[in-house]
């Protein structure tokens, strides 16, 4: 398990071309398909700079991959669907500016959902990636393979996006941490858009410190998302104890369906932070039933039209033959193009947003939105934090639930209430249900990152969880 | 209930080509969809707003200077098909 | 044309902005290669992001106060869904509920004579989307190019109630509205694309179409006269007119129809989350204080300020141009007479050599009205010095009098024309003798020879007259 501060000191006492070549072999033997793109040549070279010339960059010469659906420029970007592949986009986003400016190296692209669509990473064009803790096993989606890479070794840190919990999700699934921050927190240009009233780029990193030092270089004001936030500084003051924080327990997130291992070790969490001074009360997030079904039509409704602009005229996939007119032709592309989950929520998303329907699906989901983000704001008016489990159960088996869409969409019960309220939460290991770990979700009020990381940096020093590793890993 | 001209219609608006195999499983599978949507007609919503947008801003704006643009070659550099500088389509009717 | 229902949407162009609507891509494209003023926002790579252009949202909210609308205290911008292979996002930027502006009016003088107010529904704001080229006409070409560079421009759309009853009350409308944009200087007329027109027409109790982007004026009275003829056709033949869209063929001065499928336009319009609301209320009374006069106001205090007829007054104010170079002449010149001289003959003179005011230098046009109102040139010879100016035969009006030797000719000189030219048209002077005025005319016709023109017709014609009598 590395910590991003001792890594910086290894590299620069060692050589970042050794270690980097290091990762680049182990990913070659790897089983995961953690990775879509390597920058092996580019990525390589930038470390050989820094051994002559290190730098004083925050990750100064440390290696970190990105999720597919962030742009680099120069680097193919396809957010693994087939109708993007070959894309190198002309532009770096926000946060891999912010990244370069301190001397990161990006190293590759991860695997995902395609379109970030899914939970578990089986939707990708690409083959599905694996869990390094049990390689039969999903490692949760849509950032699975940000995660896969990570817990399995082939890279330090790495960022992923979560619309729904694609990044907490997995960060449960792989035994690692995890941030969503807060909407707005975290400039989305560059970020390939799939539902854009609710998602936001996020760490996965092995540690809370980790993740907070990756937080605190990409996030802050960019004038090119009009729906950037300036908020000052998140690094916690890691002196401050725990005693007095005041933590909310939502009975909605307990009980039927949660595996019982899951919450056995979320309770146990409970306990340790009680511990270290914490307090415990129930709170109740009375609409969380409802969070599932707001948020799939909504992100459906969005996503179609998000999506509207994949049709091969000026990136893309082209078919060979073009005897018919533009609308036949583009709609054959979509169709070749795009997987099955995809289509169908492109689908879903315009009927729902479709004359007659409008009223039903999309505005009343925007009104139980409100409903869901009223509650969160009504349990902070008695607590700091929320915890609860991030997942209902540990990770399950690959082609387990693929042909059941709807038990998919079940698996983000607890993750896409955090979305809809536009609030910040990070998952962090709690436990294990056999080899497979179990993770832990902090919720916090709006700006509230300061609070949750603090806590679970605290939660994290006094237990041994995020030390495993898994031995799986080849 | 979504019926197969529903799915064709769709279809066409999304610009999606299905194929016949494919309606009666995405008829299914819409249907099963729906009916887990539908659970919100029990929610009372009477007098909420709609919440559109997850940020509480007003008024972001960028001054009216020009910044500069990609060249042509960077802008065709993804484009599957070109000519002379456009990007070519195919024809419209 | 009593049965007749026209309703417009026009497109302005914003182009006298610096930059698009969403991104800093310059907006001065109309020379440039294709695809050279673009960027990922609005090419619509996967990732970018619009931002508003502040500068844009002004001059919707001056638009929409010259057109007399209310200006709404919040508005957003909502995506419009549709596929088209000129719009690079796969939707349009626009708005829907809460535009910009409403319920507005223009005046214009309608077919019978009277000036009536055409309602205006709303003002509100979009992006422009790119440009297509064919390979021949739309419906023929094997293949269309796109070119981007167009794609994001400011747009306002402005969208009458149909109550205009003819096209050419269609047309003067649109020179009106063009004539309000001009003067709150938001807009270039003169450059391709600036202005496009979407014309809605039926016939009553009938369906109607909708011919979609005509560009220029001429365009929409030909496209809207072809329509007239083409659904009365059909309600001869007792045949329904089809709600569709069609397309201006301007080759061919025919519409075409372009619906490949009958279905209705479903935009699925839902507020873009990727932008904020804009509450404007607070910029209005700046805005609307800082306003300049516009075309009616100027026109009614060119009448009462200088005196001059209804029709010179429309004339010398239609164009802001124009009306800014009158008020530098008269500043200093008899305004009446500079009235006549700019309005009745420069004008003339541009529209023939196809030329814009620009053409000419207000210094020179005080300097031949001086001339007329000091009697030292005839009106004949101003007209030919405006017309060697214009032709670029000469620098000034004087080198052009000089070199011409247009001076009017003395007095004697002419009277001793008249006198010769009188003692040479016996014939003519009989004729005028047995009753015939035009046998003067013919007189004074000879005179005009022998003084090569330089002399003044109507003074010519007292002086034969009075020539004739005393014989």
């Amino acid at each position: 398990m590395i910590m991003l501060s001792d890594l910086k000191a290894s590299l620069l006492a060692g050589s970042a071309e050794e270690y980097l070549a290091r990762l680049y072999e182990r990913i070659e033997r790897s089983k995961l398909n953690a990775f879509t793109t390597l920058a092996k040549e580019r990525a390589l070279q930038e470390a050989r700079s820094f051994d002559k010339e290190p730098g004083n960059g925050l990750l100064a010469g440390v290696p970190i991959a990105i999720k597919e659906c962030i742009s680099t420029k120069g680097i193919e970007t396809n957010c693994s669907s087939r109708i993007l592949q070959g894309y190198i986009p002309p532009f770096d986003a926000h946060v891999i500016e912010r990244l370069k400016a301190e001397g990161a190296i990006i190293m590759g692209k991860t695997n995902m959902d395609e379109f970030a669509m899914g939970t578990s990473t089986e939707s990708s064009a690409f083959g599905p990636t694996r869990n390094p803790w049990d390689i039969d096993c999903v490692p949760g989606g849509s950032s699975g393979g940000s995660a896969a890479c990570v817990a399995g070794g082939e890279a330090p840190c790495s960022l992923g996006s979560d619309t729904g919990g694609s990044v907490r999700g997995p960060a449960s699934f792989c035994g690692i941490v995890g941030l969503k921050p807060t909407y707005g927190l975290v400039s989305r240009y560059g970020l390939v858009a799939y539902a854009n009233s609710l998602e936001q780029i996020g760490p996965l990193t092995h540690t809370v410190s980790d993740t907070a030092l990756l937080l605190e270089i990409i996030a802050g004001y960019d004038w090119r998302d009009s729906t950037s936030a300036e908020k000052g500084s998140f690094l916690p003051d890691w002196d401050r104890e725990v005693s007095g924080l005041r933590i909310g327990i939502p009975k909605e997130y307990f009980g039927e369906g949660v595996d019982p291992d899951v919450e056995r070790a979320v309770w146990d969490a409970v306990s340790v932070l009680e511990s270290l001074g914490a307090s415990w009360q129930e709170v109740s997030l009375p609409h969380t039933q409802y969070a599932l079904a707001a948020f799939y039509i909504i992100a459906m409704c969005e996503a179609s039209s998000n999506l509207a602009r994949f049709d091969g005229l000026r990136y893309g996939l082209r078919l060979a033959g073009e005897d018919s007119d533009w609308h036949t032709t583009f709609s054959e592309i979509r169709s070749k193009g795009f997987g099955p989950e995809v289509k169908r929520r492109i689908i879903l998303g315009t009927y729902a947003l479709s004359a007659g329907y409008y009223g039903r699906y999309y505005l009343k989901a925007l009104k139980v939105r409100t409903l869901i983000k009223e509650d969160f704001l009504q349990a902070f008016k008695q607590v700091d934090l929320l915890v609860s489990p991030t997942m209902p159960t540990p990770a399950f088996r690959i082609g387990e639930r693929i042909n059941d869409p709807l038990s998919l969409y079940k698996a983000d019960i607890f993750t896409v209430p955090i979305n809809l309220a536009g609030v910040p939460a990070i998952s962090l290991p709690c436990g294990f249900a056999g080899r497979l770990p179990i993770g832990l979700q902090l919720i916090g009020p709006h700006f509230g990152e300061r609070a949750i990381l603090q806590a679970a940096q605290a939660y994290e020093a006094a237990t041994p969880f995020h030390q495993r590793k898994p031995e799986e890993v080849v | 209930m979504i019926t197969r001209e529903d799915v064709e219609h769709i279809g066409w608006l999304a610009s999606i080509k299905i194929e016949e195999e494919e309606k009666d499983e995405l008829v299914e599978q819409f249907n099963t969809i729906l009916d887990f949507f539908h659970q919100l007609d029990m929610v009372d919503t009477e007098g909420v707003e709609p919440t559109y947008r997850a940020v509480d801003l007003v008024n972001i704006f960028r001054e009216d200077v020009v910044r500069v643009s990609l060249t042509q070659e960077e802008a065709l550099a993804n484009a599957p098909r070109r000519e002379n500088g456009y990007f070519k389509s195919p024809r419209i009717v | 044309m009593d049965d007749v229902i026209i309703g417009l949407e026009i497109h302005v162009q914003l182009n006298r902005l610096e930059s698009k609507m969403f991104c800093g891509c310059s907006t001065k494209y109309h020379n440039s290669p294709p695809n050279t003023h673009t960027c990922p926002v609005c090419l619509g790579l996967p990732g970018s992001l619009p931002v508003i252009n502040r500068k844009a949202v002004e001059s919707g909210i001056k638009v929409g106060l010259a057109l007399n609308c209310h200006i709404e205290e919040e508005t957003l911008f909502y995506r419009k869904n549709y596929y088209y292979p000129d719009l690079s996002k796969g939707f349009q930027i626009s708005q829907y509920d809460y535009p910009l502006a409403t319920n507005g009016h223009i005046m214009i003088l309608g077919d019978d004579g009277i000036e009536r107010n055409i309602r205006i529904n709303r003002a509100h704001m979009e992006e422009d989307p790119g440009r297509l080229v064919h390979a021949g006409t739309i419906d023929r070409a094997k293949y269309t190019m796109v070119d981007y560079n167009r794609c994001g421009m400011s747009l306002l759309e402005v969208v009458t109630e149909p109550d205009l009853r003819s096209p050419k009350e269609a047309r003067a409308f649109l020179d009106k509205l063009k004539s309000i944009l001009e003067y709150l200087d938001v807009f270039d007329g003169s450059l391709e694309g600036a202005m496009r027109v979407d014309a809605n027409i039926s016939l009553r109790g009938g369906d109607r179409s909708e011919v979609k982007n005509i560009s220029g004026f001429k365009g929409v009275e030909k496209a809207l006269s072809y329509e007239i003829t083409r659904q009365r056709n059909l309600a001869r033949r007792n045949i329904k007119v089809v709600q569709e869209t069609r397309h201006f063929d301007e080759l061919r001065n025919i519409t075409v129809s372009i619906r490949s499928k009958v279905g209705a336009h479903d935009y699925r319009y839902f507020p873009e989350a990727d932008l904020v609301a804009m509450r404007i209320a607070s910029w209005v009374p700046a805005i609307r204080d800082s306003l300049p006069e516009l075309p009616d106001s100027r026109r009614e205090r060119f009448v009462r300020q200088y005196g001059l007829t209804d029709d010179h007054a429309k004339s010398l104010t239609t164009e802001i141009k124009v009306a800014d170079f009158y008020e530098l002449v008269a500043a200093r010149t008899a305004p009446k007479i500079a009235a006549v001289w700019i309005a009745d003959v420069l004008k003339g003179e541009l529209n023939y050599r196809n030329l814009g005011i620009e053409s000419f230098d207000p210094e020179h046009m005080v300097q031949i009205v001086q001339l007329l109102e000091g009697d030292e040139i005839t009106e004949h010879s101003a007209v030919a010095v405006i017309r060697d100016l214009l032709d670029k035969k000469g620098s000034s009006p004087q080198e052009i009098i000089t070199s011409r030797g247009l001076g009017k000719a003395e007095d004697d000189v002419v009277e001793k024309a008249v006198a010769e030219a009188v003692a040479e048209c016996s014939a003519a002077v009989a004729d005028y003798r047995a009753g015939s005025e035009r046998a003067l005319n013919y007189i004074v016709g000879q005179v005009m020879k022998k003084t090569r023109g330089k002399a003044s017709p109507g003074e010519v014609h007292d002086l034969v007259r009075a020539q004739v009598e005393r014989l």
